[in-house]
């Protein structure tokens, strides 16, 4: 085959494939925002929990934070998507990776919550209690709005993460831009192809966030 | 049903147990393979990004950039399926050893590269003063000192790797999941199996993690210049 | 004076014939009783009985060598410490604990933060907020804690700062304000709460030699006020000009105690004496 009509031929596909994998990538990106609501949600109440004075609360965050950071990500969306129909629950493929890996990333940002949280100084604390705050009150209005600079590259650097990882879930069918690469390329024999744009979409789709992660980076280091 | 599926789990334990172990046995082989090949070429590309040729620092940065950004899997399927489309054929182990290892490869270029900086030109002054050439500077200044800056990262991505060998499943390496999964096809034992194999990937990234963390708590100490 | 020198840990009896009574305030009301405080830090016992009154309108200096337990002490009048044996009563009530009967039970977190608002403490490193402005640090208190709408706190704010003479900064972040311009504000800042009472812990021992006086000054007026003032300093002169009463502290006790003049020109207590002949002969040099 000449070059020519190689990629004459690679063209005319490529309209066949492309809206099929945008369409996908459009799924891939929802899951990408669904999970990191839940990552970002339960995550910081690990980390208050981590946090607490109640012993039983800490060390359940800390055993729950062990665990999850301890197994791969796809055995526990595994465990979800197969192994909760044991007790009765049956989420569909797509609420599963949402779940599992929401799950998975709270216990990743916790950490990062809880780093953030106690690099604020002491002394901030203890001023803030000399003029009468009561812990939520210091919590809200001097530690959190400090700690929130601190957290915001680690929190943008694992949403470019969880975007990546989002292609596991193609493991448990759930409809994303992965499991259409890999159906096209069983049906078309074309796995190169498809698996160059795959990557190439995913490098897409992360470009806007890497750049906004390193204008943030930029901001915070001068300014306050 | 649930009742009758945990009597048979406990009824075939020994196999099972058996089975899985294989595949952990398996995924420590990957994990170490693919953790070589990750640091030998993290290393080559640190040392090309900071070279003083510009056309090799865009190099080192465009592999970093292009093998960091895309996931792991589609590497894995690339190397695996895409390879074998055009002719060069690999079996799924070494396949998951050079795809964790390209990937990891351009994750640590970045941890090296800081490793390197991370020493002051005023230690290579330093070392120059004394009378000592830039090689034993290297070796005897730069080099235990940026080992010490690189050893905690490097254990953290060393835990992160034994975990993604999971991936590794899908192009039929025979690891833990991928052994995990095939159990499950035979048996239906889902949950049971999946809780095992939960435990088993615990048992091999807990002492791991414990030995980073001593690390890094020892990092605190003898700080670098 | 005594013939034979007395044990280390112990004033001895003529000299405690000679001190006044701890438990009688020089005059006037008393704001603050501390009853027999003790503070240990695992093995090591800090504070190993303090007995102590202050008078309201009182202004009490407490001096002392490092680790002789005098910022533990003042830390456990306002709780950021809690005491291991011993109360501290603040006009009349109990610090961070209740009683229930004839049981002392520790106080909630809401509970101690109201007793906080009362008194006002100005820290060695400043603390302050660094991501507010100076006016922003005033007016955070009166509006958080006090609940008083921003109007209104701003106006109080906007007249402490006028007050220690930072109105034109009102609008700077700390790390933008020099040593002496943060710790003034960290002043109007613990005013801006009204407390009863106000706590200065080693306020200048973190500046720069010349910025030490627009702090020192700021206290002169607040003093001149009729401020209660409980102060740990290691400016003698300023202890000298402004106190009703030096306390010296050693080794987690009072060893001493005594106007300024009694303290400072004729201190009888061996402790005493050589802790100011090292402290004072540095200061000769400044």
């Amino acid at each position: 085959m000449t070059v020519a009509a190689y990629y004459a031929g690679l063209w005319r596909l490529l309209q066949v494939w492309m809206p099929q994998l945008l369409v996908a990538a459009g799924g891939t990106l929802r899951m990408t925002a669904l999970a990191f609501i839940v990552a970002a949600t339960v995550g910081l109440g690990l980390a208050l929990a981590r946090l607490s004075r109640y012993a039983a609360l800490s060390r359940f965050a800390v055993f729950y934070i062990e665990i999850v950071r301890g197994t791969p990500a796809l055995t526990q969306l595994f465990l979800i998507y197969f192994g909760l129909t044991a007790v009765g629950l049956t989420l569909q493929a797509f609420q599963a990776a949402v779940v599992g890996l929401g799950l998975n990333g709270a216990a990743y940002l916790a950490e990062v919550y809880r780093a953030g949280i106690q690099a604020i100084h002491r002394g901030q604390r203890e001023a803030a209690q000399a003029i009468g705050m009561t812990h939520g009150l210091v919590m809200r209005f001097i530690i959190l709005p400090q700690a929130v600079r601190i957290i915001l590259p680690p929190m943008a650097n694992y949403t470019i993460s969880l975007l990546k990882d989002t292609s596991v879930a193609s493991l448990i069918s759930a409809p994303e831009l992965m499991l259409r690469a890999r159906d096209l390329s069983s049906e078309y024999f074309r796995p190169m192809n498809l698996y160059v744009i795959a990557g190439l979409m995913y490098l897409a789709m992360a470009y806007p966030l890497s750049r906004a992660v390193r204008a943030m980076e930029a901001r915070l280091s001068q300014g306050r | 049903m649930t009742g009758d599926s945990w009597g048979r789990a406990l009824a075939q334990l020994p196999y099972l147990v058996h089975v899985l172990l294989l595949g952990a046995a398996m995924t420590v082989q990957v994990t170490a393979g693919g953790f070589v090949v990750a640091i030998v070429l993290g290393l080559v590309f640190a040392v090309l990004k900071t070279a003083p040729a510009r056309i090799l620092r865009v190099f080192a940065t465009a592999y970093a950039e292009i093998f960091r950004g895309v996931p792991v899997l589609t590497q894995l399927f690339l190397i695996y399926f895409g390879l074998a489309n055009i002719g060069i054929k690999l079996e799924p182990v070494p396949a998951a050893i050079v795809g964790f290892g390209i990937n990891g490869g351009a994750y640590l270029t970045e941890v090296f590269r800081a490793g390197i900086e991370a020493i002051h030109g005023g230690q290579l002054e330093g070392a120059s003063a004394i009378g000592m050439t830039r090689a034993t500077a290297m070796w005897y200044v730069v080099l235990p000192q940026a080992v010490r800056v690189v050893l905690p990262p490097l254990g953290n991505f060393a835990i992160g790797l034994l975990k993604d060998t999971s991936i590794a499943s899908a192009v039929a390496a025979p690891e833990l999941s991928f052994r995990a999964r095939t159990l499950v096809d035979q048996t239906f034992l889902s949950t049971q199996i999946y809780l095992m194999v939960a435990v088993l990937y615990l048992a091999m990234s807990l002492p791991l993690s414990r030995v980073v963390r001593a690390l890094e708590a020892r990092m605190g100490r003898g700080h670098v210049a | 004076m005594p013939d034979v020198p007395p044990r280390m840990n112990e004033p001895s009896a003529t000299l405690k014939a000679s001190l006044p009574d701890p438990l009688a305030p020089p005059n006037g009301r008393v704001l603050v009783r501390v009853v027999d405080l003790h503070k240990r830090f695992g093995d090591l016992e800090v504070l190993k009985g303090i007995n102590l009154e202050v008078a309201v309108g009182e202004k009490l200096t407490i001096i002392g060598p490092s680790g002789s337990g005098k910022t533990t002490l003042l830390r456990c009048i306002n709780h950021l410490e809690k005491p291991s044996a011993g109360h501290v009563y603040i006009d009349g009530e109990l610090v961070g604990e209740r009683t229930i009967g004839e049981r002392y039970v520790e106080m909630k977190d809401r509970e101690i933060a109201r007793v906080r608002a009362k008194v006002g403490m100005v820290f060695q490193r400043f603390n302050l907020f660094p991501h507010l402005t100076a006016l922003e640090n005033i007016m955070i208190g009166p509006m958080r804690v006090s609940k008083l709408p921003r109007a209104e706190a701003e106006v109080i704010a906007a007249e402490l700062l006028r007050k220690v003479g930072l109105l034109h900064k009102r609008d700077a972040y700390p790390e933008r304000l020099s040593g002496g311009q943060q710790q003034r504000v960290a002043i109007a800042r613990a005013l801006a709460m009204r407390p009863k009472l106000m706590l200065f812990d080693e306020a200048t021992s973190a500046l720069d030699p010349e910025l030490i006086g627009e702090v020192l000054n700021v206290m002169r007026q607040l003093a001149a006020e009729g401020m209660t003032m409980i102060v740990v300093t290691h400016e003698m002169q300023f202890a000298d000009d402004v106190s009703d009463r030096v306390i010296f502290m050693d080794n987690g006790q009072i060893v001493e105690q005594g106007s300024p003049r009694e303290i400072f020109r004729s201190p009888t207590h061996p402790r005493t004496r050589a802790f100011l002949w090292a402290v004072l002969e540095r200061q000769a040099f400044q």
